[in-house]
Formats: structure tokens, sequence, C-alpha cells
């Protein structure tokens, strides 16, 4: 093992690690966000208003990430009504379509956490909601969307581990993030076995962060205390 | 439990169908995602330049050749895994590659030079190529070019079709790349609005066959070569591809 | 609507044949890696359930491309030197069988877990019954934990394989002629990379519906005679 060859490119692979972060950062809030109406959305009983939102997660949910990608970057480019439109300097640069496609991605996913999150709340609080007078919208702002964040908490923070490994994707559109500088490292070096394991070091030192990370954000939310019923 | 033995069964017959057996005549390696010299046609046949040397030369040899298709960044350590015996996939003759694998005599000459829109004026010095975007396929001299002149990063792609099509979106403000391959692409559609920017900036780039090291491959290969450039199998070859000698 | 596949159809079909042929030989591997890590898992033997976290730790902690191409280009030497070593000449990894042994090892990580979660639901009672028969200990697992835990771990290990066939894409990262490679090749042909990849998006829905649905009867079938605690 070449020890020396992983000391002299660390700097680079550091800075394919911050990338990475950054990705994984935008893609699993924006996400969240993007999520929210969605999986709220796909509660209702009325076939118009889940029906939308069941198709955009039916079809980001059935399909790689890497064919979402390749479809974002390379098929949109395609079009010159694409290329026209205001959207063109975010579609342009390789780093916003990967997030923005990540963001996709997992807000689909997200949407289904959050759905059966809200629909794991015990019924009971629900009424006791309403039963005090609370409208629909206030219920679901105070009461329910608080609620379903702690009992999706851990589903949640599994997801974002899966986009912090899925963020090694975005190395196919030339994203120099921890994956795609390793390989780039790599096609100078000839040492694939040391920058690969260095690359994966990374990565779990990352991943044991996060996870630390959500355990303490379980203890502030107090997920444990709302699981017994 | 029956299903799950049927399932073992299968699993089982199609991992041996599926893992690769080494043969007996030799295989020649070829990325075929680099027209003109390697590709694949509608019908998964791999083709061009490359291919048909690397047949004349097994022709010459009087030995059976198969080919075998790899991706361009591990297409060293296949050859060094024997995936195939021989490399002849366009690659570049650079001190690098000569530490881990053994070159033939050059078959064909390179040159490398920027494309971008026509009517821009392109400069090619440090200030101008700072601020612009530039693509070029990972692992080649291309790729490694602009960083070692000019210390400016290139955005890098698995293939160079993946970059052309960058260029063409409008994404990427120039490619460096190889100057006959790209000859294809300006005379296609895509390439219509986009021309090669002033001289090329690496002309000694030679393209050799590589073979494992220590092979004595690479003297009958030379041998080959030299055969066939004499007996003009080589040129008829370069014609079919290039209306110049690209020796 | 008229779609120019530009001929590409039977290299696209052939190339859907070759993602099942993967995704369903890395189950298998990934099967038995998940049953194996689970066992040292829930075994008594300290060593062996340090074993069993630290496979599924170190592998789920790195994602699967990274694990395709270490798998792919890491072994080269290693391999190279065993075969020899063995006297059987040069051994070598095809694209296919690197691709089956990284995402086998990725799906037998999280399966772990699966089966883990399944076997700790059987109630304690059944394996004292088995041992009160007389049962031994293989025979107790095999005719009693097995079919139990089987049930239980499907629509776990059901989510695990819809993963694992959308995972296969990596491996076109090193040259696979599955669904996307195909894609890929058709695009540099055709420039058309919206269509090629929209039709690469729509065959990966319908192998998704297709093994949905083949889930959904082997749950129901493994949940025959079972009666479940009402939601």
């Amino acid at each position: 093992m070449n020890w020396e060859v992983i000391i002299k490119w660390l700097p680079r692979l550091m800075q394919g690690a911050t990338l990475t972060l950054e990705l994984v950062a935008i893609a699993v809030l924006a996400g969240l966000i993007l999520a929210i109406p969605l999986g709220i959305a796909r509660t209702s009983k009325k076939w118009y208003i889940s029906g939308l939102p069941y198709a955009y997660i039916f079809f980001f949910r059935g399909t790689p990430l890497l064919v979402q990608l390749f479809l974002v970057y390379y098929g949109l480019a395609q079009f010159d009504a694409v290329r026209e439109s205001s959207l063109w300097p975010y579609l342009r640069s390789p780093f916003w379509c990967a997030a923005g496609t990540m963001t996709l991605h997992t807000a689909a996913y997200i949407a289904e956490i959050l759905r059966g999150a809200l629909q794991a709340i015990p019924k009971g609080e629900i009424e006791a909601a309403r039963a005090l007078g609370m409208s629909r919208s206030k219920a679901l702002v105070h009461i329910m969307l608080p609620r379903a964040a702690r009992i999706g908490l851990p589903a949640y923070s599994n997801e974002v581990i899966l986009m912090l490994k899925a963020s090694s994707l975005a190395s196919t559109v030339t994203l120099l993030e921890l994956t795609g500088m390793a390989r780039t490292i790599i096609a100078r070096t000839y040492l694939p076995v040391e920058i690969f394991f260095a690359a994966g070091m990374f990565y779990l030192a990352m991943s044991f962060v996060l996870v630390q990370a959500f355990k303490l954000l379980e203890r502030w939310l107090r997920v444990d205390a709302c699981q017994g019923r | 439990m029956n299903i799950k033995k049927l399932f073992l069964a299968v699993a089982a017959t199609l991992l041996v169908n599926g893992a690769a057996m080494a043969a007996e005549k030799l295989r020649m390696g070829v990325e075929a995602a680099y027209p003109p010299f390697n590709s694949k046609d509608t019908s998964g046949q791999v083709v061009g330049f490359d291919v048909d040397i690397g047949k004349a030369l097994c022709a010459k040899m009087e030995v059976e050749c198969e080919v075998v298709t790899s991706d361009w960044d591990g297409i060293i350590p296949a050859l060094q895994s024997q995936k195939f015996d021989f490399l002849v996939s366009s690659m570049s003759i650079t001190p690098e590659r000569s530490a881990v694998v053994d070159f033939t005599n050059p078959y064909y000459s390179n040159k490398l030079q920027f494309i971008a829109k026509k009517g821009v004026d392109f400069p090619i010095d440090r200030e101008s190529l700072e601020n612009k975007s530039i693509g070029a396929q990972r692992a080649t001299l291309s790729g490694t070019w602009l960083e070692d002149k000019y210390g400016i990063e290139a955005q890098l792609y698995d293939t160079s079709e993946n970059a052309f099509l960058d260029l063409s979106s409008g994404r990427l403000d120039a490619i460096l790349a190889d100057k006959y391959a790209s000859y294809d692409w300006l005379k296609s559609k895509a390439g219509q609005d986009f021309e090669f920017k002033g001289d090329a900036v690496e002309e000694s780039d030679k393209i050799g066959i590589a073979v494992r090291k220590g092979d004595a491959l690479r003297e009958k290969l030379n041998a080959a070569l030299q055969e066939i450039i004499a007996d003009g199998t080589y040129k008829k070859i370069n014609d079919k591809y290039f209306p110049f000698s690209i020796l | 609507m008229n779609i120019d596949l530009y001929g590409f159809g039977p290299a696209l079909a052939a190339g859907a044949l070759m993602t099942v042929k993967l995704a369903l030989s890395a189950l298998c591997l990934g099967l038995l890696l998940g049953l194996a890590g689970a066992l040292a898992k829930t075994s008594r033997n300290r060593p062996l359930q340090w074993l069993g976290g630290f496979y599924s730790t170190l592998v789920r902690g790195i994602p699967e491309l990274l694990w395709v191409l270490l798998i792919y280009f890491g072994t080269v030497n290693g391999l190279r030197s065993f075969g020899l070593a063995l006297g059987v000449g040069s051994l070598e990894l095809s694209p296919f069988a690197a691709g089956v042994i990284a995402l086998g090892l990725c799906f037998g990580a999280y399966a772990t877990e699966v089966f883990r979660g399944a076997i700790l639901a059987i109630p304690k009672g059944h394996r004292e019954a088995g041992l009160a028969l007389g049962l031994s200990t293989p025979r107790i697992f095999i005719r009693l934990v097995l079919p139990q835990m089987w049930r239980i771990a499907l629509p776990g290990l059901g989510n695990l394989f819809l993963i694992l066939m959308k995972d296969t894409a990596l491996v076109s990262v090193i040259s696979l002629e599955e669904i996307m490679r195909n894609a890929q090749n058709a695009v540099t042909v055709s420039k058309q990379p919206f269509t090629f990849y929209m039709v690469a998006a729509l065959m990966y829905l319908s192998l998704t519906v297709v093994a949905m649905v083949a889930l959904h009867f082997m749950e129901k079938r493994a949940a025959r005679g079972f009666a479940r605690a009402s939601q």
C-alpha cells in the first residue's frame, strides 16, 4: 500500500469531499422543502390532488438516479428551447444540474416517508386538535407536521446517508466531487487501490458524522418519547 | 424451497456464462466509443480505423483475432489483467504509460487542437483560457495537457462523445481533442457550427499499440506493422477514413 | 408519436436482458451474504458478531459506485498474483463478474439487517419447542426459523431488490452492455440523448413494475394461512 501517494493527493480528495457535502446539503434540504407539499398532497383521498404527486414519485423512485442525471444533463441540453430559456445558466452548470436532479430524486423518497409518517399519526391526536377548534391547516402546521417529523426522522436520516452515497454519481457528469476526484487522480497515477481506499475512508467518516448528528437531533426532538403510545 | 433451489441454479448458470473466460486466439482491446477510430455500429459490431489496423496485423501474423471492449479509464488495467493481449485504441505514447506498458512503433500521429464555435475569437494563452470552460476526455493526453501546461482544470468526461455533446449544447466554450478524431464530428450536423482554432497545440503525439510489459508480442506486432505499411494495406485502411495520410 | 430508435431497438432489448441477468445473479449472492451476516450477528460468538457488524457497516458506508469501481479496478493486481500462485494463469474479473460481486456485496450488507430483524421477530418459544422435540440446531433453523423468517423478511428484501435493479445502471460505468450502456452507444450514433435516456428510464420503470407485481404475489403466497394483526 503506497501511503505517500495517498498523502500527496489528500488535499485534492478533501476538495472533492467538500463538494460532495455541498451537493448533499442542497439536495436533502431543498428536497425536504419540495417534499412537504408533495407528501401532504399524496395523503389526500381525492385523485386529482394525489394523482400528479403519485406520478412524480412513481417516476423518480422507479428509475435509477443515473438515468435521471443523464436525462437532465445531456437530454435537456439537446433542445434549443431549453438553451434559450432563462434556466439555461443553471442547467448549463454541471453542479446545478446534479444538485437539481438529486433534489428531485430525494424529494420523491422524502415525500413517501412523509406520507407514511402522516398516516401513522394516532387518529386520536388529530381528532383532539379538531375538537379544540383548530382549522385543518392549523392542525396540519401545529400538530401533524411536527408529529410526522418525529415519526419520520429515522427514515429521513437513512435517506440523507443514501444521498451521501448517491452523490458519487455526480462524477459521471464531470463533477469533481469525492468519487470524480478519485477517478481523475487514478487516471494519472494508475493506483486504484490506494486512492479508492482513501475515498472510501472519507465516505465512511462522513456517514459516521451524519449518523451521530442525527442521533443528537433525535434526542433533541425527543423522538423516542413519542414512540410509545 | 424448490423455488429457491431453482433460483440458485439459474443464477449459477448465468454467472458462469457471464464471467469472461480466457481464449486461445489473440484478443485486441478497444474502447469502442471513439469514432472514427473505434466505435459500435447499430448491430453492435465494433468498427473503425483501429479495429481495421488490428485485424490487418493479425492477418499478417496469421493468428485469429477477437475484439474485446473496455471503458477508457480501465483499459490499461484491463490489458494488465489479461482481459486482452494488445491494445489498439488510439492510445498516445506517453512516459507515464510507458512505465506500466510497452508500446509498439507508432501507427499514426496525432495532433491536439482546440475546437470552438465558428466566428468566435479564440486566443490560446493562459489568461484567455483561464476563464473558459474547456472539456476533454479523462485519462487522455488532452485531459492532462491543460493542467500540465497552464495549470487550468478542464471539465473531464468519461467519453469524448459526451464532451462533444456538451460542446454542441453550449455548455463548454471549447474542447481540446485529437485532431483526426474530431474531423468526423465537425463534418456532421452537430459539429457544423464549430471549427478548429489556431494551430495544433501538440504535434508530436504518437499513437502506438500497447502490450504488457516484456511481452514478446511487441516485436511480432512491429514486424507486422512494417509489412502492412510496406505492402500498401495500411494506405488502403488510411484512405478509407481520411483523405490524407495520418502516419 | 413516432420514435426513431435509429435501429438500436434490439440492442436496448439485449441490454434489458443483461440488466435482469445481472440483478438476479447479484440477488443470489446477496441473499447468501445477507443470511450469513445475519446469522453471524445473531450468534452467541463474539468475534462472529463483530465480523457481521463490520461487514454490514463497512459496505453500507461506501457508495455502490465506488464498490463497483474498486472491485473492478482494484482487484487487478491481487487477482493476477493470486491466479499465478495457484498455477491457473492470470485470473481476471469480467465487468459482469465485478458487477455481480459489487452489487451482491451491497445487497448482502442491507439484507443482513433485514434478515436479522426477521430472525429476532420470531418468538423464542418456537426454537425452544424445537429443542424440546429433539430437533438438531440445523434442523430447527431450516424447518422452523427459515420459513417464518422468509415471510417477515420478504417486504424488506423486495425493497432491496428494487433498489438493486436500479443500481445495475452503475455497472455501465465499467462498460457492461446493459440498458444504460447501450443507451449511451445509441446516443453516440444518433445524437439524441433525450430520446434514448427517456427510453432507458421507461425500461427501468417497466422492470420495476414487473418486479413489484412478482413481489406482491410472493408476499401473498408466503403469508398464506397466516392471520395478520389488524393495522
